[in-house]
């Protein structure tokens, strides 16, 4: 009786082993932060019962109150600030006969992607210093306008690659019934684009709530972001609450990428 | 030759395109790029006593980075210490880079060749990592591989060793940790570029007797080498600068120069140096960065 | 099985899905192509015709049966290990190497030392004329420069057996006739056995020894295309080849009986009661009005095609014919619409044909 083997063409030898390998290795840590961060024990490696202690240690913790707030402040305002820039960028940037300079915009949003962090928070750092010698002004400002900064490219991308992707005779229908170009912008281009904005505001709002390198650079006291609070627990005795807030953390990133994807499934 | 009134409306779209632009330029200018030339500056200072600098020019900032003065016998000397970990840094970028390719190829064709249907999900659960905080993964990374953590004490309790293997605090903490932070960065530049691969070379290859490894070697990697140097860069240029991953799996004794860097602003007091130090990371990161951009137009002039 | 069948197919079944809603892409066929011809696969899309192709080359395998090549079993062979080439219908050019590298590709695969590979490249380079294109990257080059890079890759390994999957069909009007010719002569040239997949009829019958015509994954005739188009074997081949006319009948004694009354002779027909008869429209000649055996007919509409007219008629009993009419020297053809004429079939014409 003849076999029934299959020559499968994209198949090649140890591809697929390997990848589900690191499908299991990359989630592994991640899951066993997440379990531990309910273990009623202190050690991570020995589970002691099921337990929410850590959240509640957590959550009573002063520090973590504040940190928590600020980061929630400084998102917030940088993904807004962010967004909306990277709108206006984007639309000076498609849909129109390429221009010289073009380039070179195109460039400075991406620099944050270019430098590494590290310098760019060495470079924030001394322009805070030095304002804040001059100035007095100790607030979160400087961690909000930082944060937009390097959130802007985040946006734009999605952003500019909804524009490119919309079928431009829409707009032009509308003039042809009167339209003015705000009224346009306003009824057809924005709703149309409205899912890459919110794609780029999320975003925005993830790399914001992520961000320890600079933060921890350019904050003053009392200014502790999660994240930075987290490593400042690093040199004492790992206790599970930081696994607690880790999970918290990965929550809220886990529901907006979960967000993103259905709004920007490809619609049949 | 276009109208005047052609022209006058492409300069009339060009004018508004650099009006929408302006507001993130200037803020990028003023809190991004800008600070940078602020860096340049500042290396051709000299340290405050506590921390900041004194208005004074001196050369010490950049010479200090490759040489020590000795004062007790006034002698110039290698800054062994700095080379070290420029060494490391370097060094464990390219091995990161390596594996992670090593790795994420075969990861990121594997997704690329699912069913539709299926695609999506799976890019879903390699995009997750890609977006959960750095901090968390590092942490993560870490109670595994601690002398307490999970891997020491499952090994233990099997019996297979009788201490905890000594894996933080090492080199190669470091590089399973920046292999596992920086892997997600390395597979979906690969899976963009193999989701345009023409699965149809494949079965010309087959048909013109080439083995499978034949057709990976002559047909796949070639074609797909824009995304492998894409990826590259991605993972290269983070693991370089990476400071998060080394102080928490270094403990403060495997340094990279993102840790270097910090202690001139923290501890070491030397703002002028860590300026100096930042400057050359950049200068390394931009010409990888060219490297990457000249790679890419010369396959394009090659039609 | 006798040793000049190059190809032999027995009893292939190719389905996707399972259980009850499985779809029959092959349904039991069967066939022999022999050595050295040029056999075309012919049906509309969906009939069947590239997935045995792909069954021949090894890109699928089937749910059952068995291909064999020179009498060997190669059902469950991988593509790499078949002597068999195929030319892409989108050509499939490797566009990172250039035309000379990519029609050198296959001989590297097989591990021939590099004069040889040469010498053969170079070869394949003149037989269909790209020597002053070798350099080139393949994306540079027009449609009908791909098609024969693509052609000369998959001749430079002296394959046993030559697939193509509709290899001219990206191509326009022109290219193709040229093309067309060209694949021919190549065919002759080297003496390769060729399958030929198309949907195109006239491509069919202008190139081919012989034509295999597929529907919904049954092969329905082979033959010579003379075979196909005079004697086709059912109404499916006699609808999708040429023109036909399909005239309601009933079988009597000696032939059939239409609805007009006439009788048509038609030997050999048993069975009885309502059934078809199929006449070319360049088998139904007009004669004078009252001439002995004509049927009368009126016309109700003519169609000028240039070099023939296409006369529509109707019969009394409302049966539609038409009968195409060679443009006399005069280029008028003398009728008008509405005209009483007769007419009559050109005697053993007609056929009476299955489903």
């Amino acid at each position: 009786m003849a076999e029934k083997r299959r020559f499968a063409v994209t198949d090649l030898p140890g591809f697929s082993t390997t990848a589900m390998v690191v499908f299991v290795a990359l989630y592994a840590p991640i899951l066993t932060l997440v379990v531990y961060s309910f273990n009623k024990g202190l050690s991570p490696a020995d589970w002691q019962g099921f337990s929410l202690q850590w959240y509640a240690v957590a959550w009573q913790n002063d520090q973590v109150k504040l940190a928590t707030l600020n980061s929630l402040q400084i998102a917030l305002a940088a993904a807004v600030i962010s967004t909306a820039l990277a709108t206006l960028a984007a639309l000076g940037t498609t849909r129109r006969a390429e221009y010289r300079g073009q380039t070179f915009i195109y460039a400075m949003i991406n620099q944050p992607l270019m430098v590494p962090e590290i310098v760019t928070a060495v470079a924030l750092l001394l322009v805070t210093a030095a304002i804040k010698k001059l100035t007095g002004y100790t607030g979160l400002g400087y961690l909000i306008m930082s944060h937009a900064a390097f959130c802007i490219p985040f946006a734009y991308l999605p952003i500019r690659a909804r524009l490119e992707g919309m079928d431009l005779t829409l707009e032009v229908a509308a003039a042809d019934l009167y339209a003015s170009p705000f009224q346009v912008f306003r009824r057809v281009t924005l709703p149309i684009l409205l899912p890459g904005i919110m794609a780029g505001a999320m975003l925005a709002f993830v790399t914001s709530l992520d961000d320890v390198v600079i933060t921890e650079f350019i904050k003053s006291p009392g200014q502790d972001t999660l994240p930075t609070y987290m490593l400042g627990q690093l040199r004492r005795d790992m206790k599970p609450d930081v696994n607690a807030i880790s999970t918290g953390l990965l929550a809220v990133t886990l529901l907006l990428l979960s967000l993103l994807f259905l709004i920007n499934r490809p619609k049949k | 030759m276009p109208s005047p009134a052609e022209q006058a409306l492409v300069a009339k779209s060009t004018r508004n395109g650099w009006l929408m632009s302006m507001p993130a330029l200037v803020v990028l200018t003023l809190c991004a790029v800008g600070p940078l030339a602020i860096v340049l500056v500042y290396s051709f200072l000299s340290p405050g006593d506590f921390g900041n600098v004194v208005w004074t020019f001196s050369l010490d900032g950049w010479t200090s980075i490759l040489f020590t003065h000795d004062i007790f016998d006034d002698t110039i000397k290698f800054a062994d210490g700095n080379l070290t970990i420029f060494w490391r840094s370097i060094k464990l970028s390219l091995i990161t880079t390596i594996l992670t390719f090593v790795v994420g190829f075969p990861t990121a064709w594997f997704i690329a060749t699912r069913p539709p249907a299926a695609r999506a999900g799976w890019l879903f659960l390699i995009t997750i990592p890609f977006w959960t905080n750095l901090l968390v993964r590092t942490f993560a990374i870490n109670q595994i591989i601690r002398n307490e953590g999970v891997l020491n004490t499952a090994l233990l309790a099997m019996g297979v060793i009788t201490q905890p293997i000594q894996l933080v605090y090492t080199d190669t903490a470091l590089l399973i940790g920046m292999v596992y932070v920086y892997l997600p960065l390395m597979v979906l530049p690969l899976f963009a570029t193999i989701d345009r691969f023409d699965m149809r070379l494949l079965e010309a290859g087959y048909d013109l007797y080439a083995t499978r490894v034949q057709v990976l070697r002559r047909v796949i990697l070639p074609i797909t080498r824009p995304g492998i140097v894409a990826g590259s860069i991605l993972v290269f240029v983070p693991c370089l600068g990476a400071y998060v991953t080394p102080r928490i799996l270094g403990g403060g004794k495997n340094m990279m120069v993102g840790n270097l860097i910090d202690l001139q602003f923290g501890q070491g007091r030397n703002w002028p140096l860590g300026s100096a130090l930042s400057i050359t990371l950049l200068i390394i990161v931009t010409a990888a960065l060219l490297a990457y951009v000249r790679t890419i137009s010369r396959g394009r002039t090659h039609g | 099985m006798s040793a000049d069948i190059s190809i032999e197919a027995r009893n292939v079944v190719k389905a996707f899905g399972a259980g009850a809603a499985a779809v029959r892409a092959l349904d039991d066929v069967s066939v022999e192509i022999r050595k050295g011809e040029f056999f075309t696969l012919l049906g509309p899309s969906g009939c069947g015709k590239t997935t045995l192709l792909r069954l021949i080359a090894g890109f699928e395998m089937p749910s059952d049966g068995t291909i064999l090549l020179d009498g060997a079993d190669i059902t469950y062979l991988p593509p790499n290990q078949r002597p068999v080439n195929t030319v892409f219908q989108s050509y499939a050019l490797f566009p990172h190497l250039t035309v000379a590298q990519n029609i050198a590709f296959g001989l590297q695969m097989l591990g021939k030392p590099a004069a040889e590979v040469k010498a053969r490249t170079d070869k394949m380079l003149a037989l269909v004329q790209m020597e002053a294109m070798s350099g080139r990257k393949t994306s540079q080059l027009s449609g009908g420069q791909q098609q024969r890079v693509a052609l000369a890759r998959a001749l430079a390994p002296q394959p046993k057996v030559l697939l193509l999957d509709e290899p001219l069909s990206a191509l326009d009007y022109k290219l193709r006739k040229e093309m067309q010719i060209e694949l021919k002569r190549l065919q002759l040239e080297t003496g390769i056995t060729f399958v030929f997949v198309t949907h195109d009829q006239e491509e069919a019958l202008t190139m081919s020894d012989r034509v295999g015509v597929m529907s919904a994954g049954k092969l329905q005739q082979v033959g010579t295309p003379r075979e196909i188009y005079t004697r086709p074997a059912n109404r499916f081949v006699a609808s999708f080849i040429g023109e036909t006319n399909f005239l309601p009948a009933r079988v009597v004694s000696g032939g059939v009986k239409l609805g007009c009354g006439a009788v048509i002779e038609v030997a050999g027909l048993t069975g009885s009661g309502a059934t078809t008869l199929t006449i070319r429209p360049e088998q139904v000649r007009l004669a004078e009005t009252g001439e002995e055996g004509t049927m009368a007919a009126v016309v109700t509409n003519l169609v000028y095609f240039g070099t023939d007219t296409h006369c529509y008629l109707s019969l009394p009993d409302g049966a539609e014919v038409m009968a195409r009419l060679q443009s006399p020297s005069s280029g008028e053809v003398g009728l008008q619409k509405g005209q009483a004429v007769a007419l009559r079939f050109v005697p053993g014409a007609a056929q009476v044909l299955e489903d």
